[in-house]
């Protein structure tokens, strides 16, 4: 895993302190061709890996990069599905089980549309779920996908209903059908960590709020250095400036600090940010790995 | 600490949430879930541990209970709510109360007399941003308020619609109930109950049965006005998007989940924290952890709020029935002044029950949807 990865939020309108700046934001990357150009801008300031979310636009960008592997070489996706607004909205309108329907894949794949049906039939979750990991990756056949992450939404979700086991299916089916690595994104990483183990998935990789001022950081920051102590765990801090809370100097310094930090996500619309966020956490580390 | 045992009756989206964050807030224990679908109850038992109970009545005999957190169709919250409080329970209910006045002020007598705490789910009261305007508000940090502007918009009906409780009038669906309730209970939480309507109008846009947008004007008894504008069927917003703004003598806040703006001005005085002219807070800096995250810091400080106001019932805590009572006799007083102007066929529907339809225990046969749209 590579100790900088590049996020996507800013392409979706999605921003934790302002309205106001997510609208502009939605504005500013309306074109598909500014949210290509701005991940071009990570690359170029050598960043590999684009962290995103399963939204039907990133599979527009997903189909740029698969046709050009001359200029994007071995440029990795890290998937976090699901886009977990369509489906809410789904289960609003039609009800569970029709929205599930809907997601499920269409007749044409017969393998995948028998399993559904029995899955529907047995009420088997577990069968369902896989057809639904299906489903969401296809936008990204042929592409690098050394990473497949569950949404803090579902992972959260999950984990304050109890259901365990479903963390286990998931990591077994990323693994075997893709021959990658499970991610789970949680705001609630101390009390996910013994989970984890608990149903088998060691060592995990885990990606979680971590930010000087504890924003999302539920049980606090001392509760994330015990956790991770107590379960060892490969930690991406996501949200390092707080969504823009911290001066972005302090933050980066503080969050590379943090012991069990072993890659840090970040956003950004300009080349200028991108470039200016990637030289602090190079300098912050070089700072460190001298002191030590 | 007391841990009190409680039940989730209803699992659409907002009981599933609940469930979810109850078993992890400290002070509480999820004893069993309950909803009318056995198909989804059982799937959810089998998978969780938790015991499933079909029947709400037979929830009511499970020893040892001790609360319940209501998220069926608002309907069916009033009978619940009844048989729950004969047993001693405490109840926390989704919004809004009750379809009615009178039931809501019957919930209201029930739980005092009862002496057990009635708590409502007007989540936007545990934001911090929003508790902060509050907390500003109650020291006269903008001196008196002359005039609120409440807001909300959100994507959840974009094309014609219906099927759900949510787009039937007589099962509390409609953007007024569903939607607009949330900015007025806002809205009263720092200017109190208005005491008039002066029109109001409840365009449909999409919806058959339902209003798609709510616009009023109301009057409170310290001489403010306010305004109301919400709209349900506005695609920009990508999820619901609540905004308060409030002029005052000697200053004006405008205030959203995200961010708190609040300008002193030259007759007001600076508070800490606030200088005169603009300051901007942000939800990052106002908000405390919970114990427990999932979609929002405030669904999780709501339920340990609820569990603590099941250890003191008689201390005051936030979204009390009373409280969320004034909300229901706002809804009504749009309501009422809509029908004044509008077309008689809008108006009978409005105020009829649903059309006669076969109803399970929680008013549905397929689907299942909570009782909030957030």
């Amino acid at each position: 895993m590579d100790r900088i990865l590049f996020g996507d939020n800013q392409f979706f309108g999605i921003n934790h302190m302002s309205e106001d700046k997510a609208r502009q934001q939605a504005m500013r990357f309306a074109d598909l061709s500014a949210i290509v150009s701005t991940i071009a801008d990570a690359r170029d300031a050598g960043i590999r890996t684009f962290m995103c979310t399963t939204h039907e636009r990133i599979g527009q960008v997903a189909e740029i990069v698969r046709r050009n592997p001359g200029e994007w070489g071995d440029f990795a996706f890290y998937p976090c599905m699901p886009y977990a607004h369509k489906y809410a909205n789904a289960i609003t309108e039609h009800g569970y089980l029709e929205a599930i329907r809907r997601f499920l894949p269409e007749g044409g794949l017969f393998d995948a549309a028998l399993r559904g049906g029995k899955a529907l039939l047995t009420r088997d979750a577990e069968k369902m779920a896989t057809l639904l990991i299906d489903a969401e990756m296809k936008p990204y056949a042929g592409l690098s996908t050394p990473v497949v992450f569950l949404q803090n939404v579902v992972t959260d979700l999950l984990l304050g209903l109890g259901y365990d086991n479903a963390f286990r299916v998931f990591a077994d089916h990323v693994r075997k059908r893709y021959n990658a690595e499970p991610g789970f994104i949680t705001m609630n990483l101390p009390a996910l960590l013994p989970v984890l183990r608990s149903v088998g998935v060691d060592n995990p990789i885990v990606c979680a709020n971590v930010n000087k001022a504890g924003f999302r950081m539920s049980g606090g920051i001392e509760a994330y250095r015990q956790a991770t102590r107590a379960h060892p765990a490969r930690v991406i801090a996501m949200s390092p400036l707080a969504s823009g809370a911290l001066p972005a100097a302090e933050a980066i310094e503080w969050v590379t600090g943090e012991r069990y930090v072993e890659a840090i996500l970040f956003g950004a619309s300009s080349a200028a940010n991108i470039r200016n966020t990637v030289d602090l956490i190079r300098s912050s580390d070089a700072r460190l790995a001298v002191a030590a | 600490m007391t841990s009190f045992n409680v039940a989730v009756v209803g699992l659409g989206k907002m009981g599933i949430s609940h469930m979810a964050i109850a078993r992890r807030t400290p002070g509480l224990r999820l004893g069993a879930v309950c909803d009318a679908s056995s198909l989804l109850g059982n799937a959810v038992a089998r998978y969780t541990g938790t015991p499933f109970v079909q029947r709400f009545d037979d929830l009511m005999t499970m020893p040892g209970l001790d609360g319940v957190i209501i998220a069926t169709p608002t309907r069916l919250h009033i009978d619940m709510i009844r048989k729950a409080v004969r047993r001693g329970l405490h109840v926390f209910c989704e919004k809004p109360m009750t379809l009615t006045i009178a039931e809501s002020q019957e919930a209201v007598s029930l739980v005092r007399q009862a002496g057990v705490a009635g708590q409502i789910g007007y989540h936007n009261r545990f934001v911090g941003t929003f508790a902060e305007t509050k907390r500003l508000l109650g020291i006269g940090a903008i001196g008196r308020v002359r005039h609120v502007l409440a807001e909300a918009y959100g994507p959840v009906v974009l094309k014609p619609a219906g099927g759900t409780w949510r787009s039937s009038a007589g099962e509390g669906g409609g953007c007024l109930f569903d939607y607009a309730a949330h900015p007025l209970n806002l809205m009263n939480w720092y200017l109190g109950v208005p005491e008039d309507c002066r029109g109001a109008q409840l365009p449909r846009q999409w919806s058959s049965d339902v209003e798609d947008a709510v616009y009023a004007t109301l009057n409170f008894a310290s001489g403010a006005t306010g305004q109301v504008s919400v709209n349900w069927a506005d695609e920009t917003a990508r999820k619901m998007t609540t905004r308060i703004s409030l002029w005052g003598d000697h200053g004006k806040i405008v205030v959203d989940r995200q961010e708190l703006h609040v300008f002193i001005g030259a007759g007001g005085a600076a508070q800490p924290g606030y200088r005169q002219g603009w300051t901007v807070r942000n939800i990052t800096e106002l908000t405390p952890h919970p114990a427990f995250y999932l979609r929002g810091e405030e669904y999780s400080a709501q339920m340990e709020g609820f569990a603590q106001a099941m250890a003191t019932p008689s201390q005051p805590y936030v979204n009390d029935f009373a409280s969320a009572a004034g909300t229901d006799l706002t809804l009504d007083l749009i309501r009422v002044a809509a029908q004044r102007h509008a077309e008689p066929p809008a108006v009978t529907a409005t105020l009829k029950p649903a059309p006669v339809r076969r109803l399970t225990l929680f008013g549905r046969r397929t689907g299942h949807v909570g009782s909030s749209a957030t």
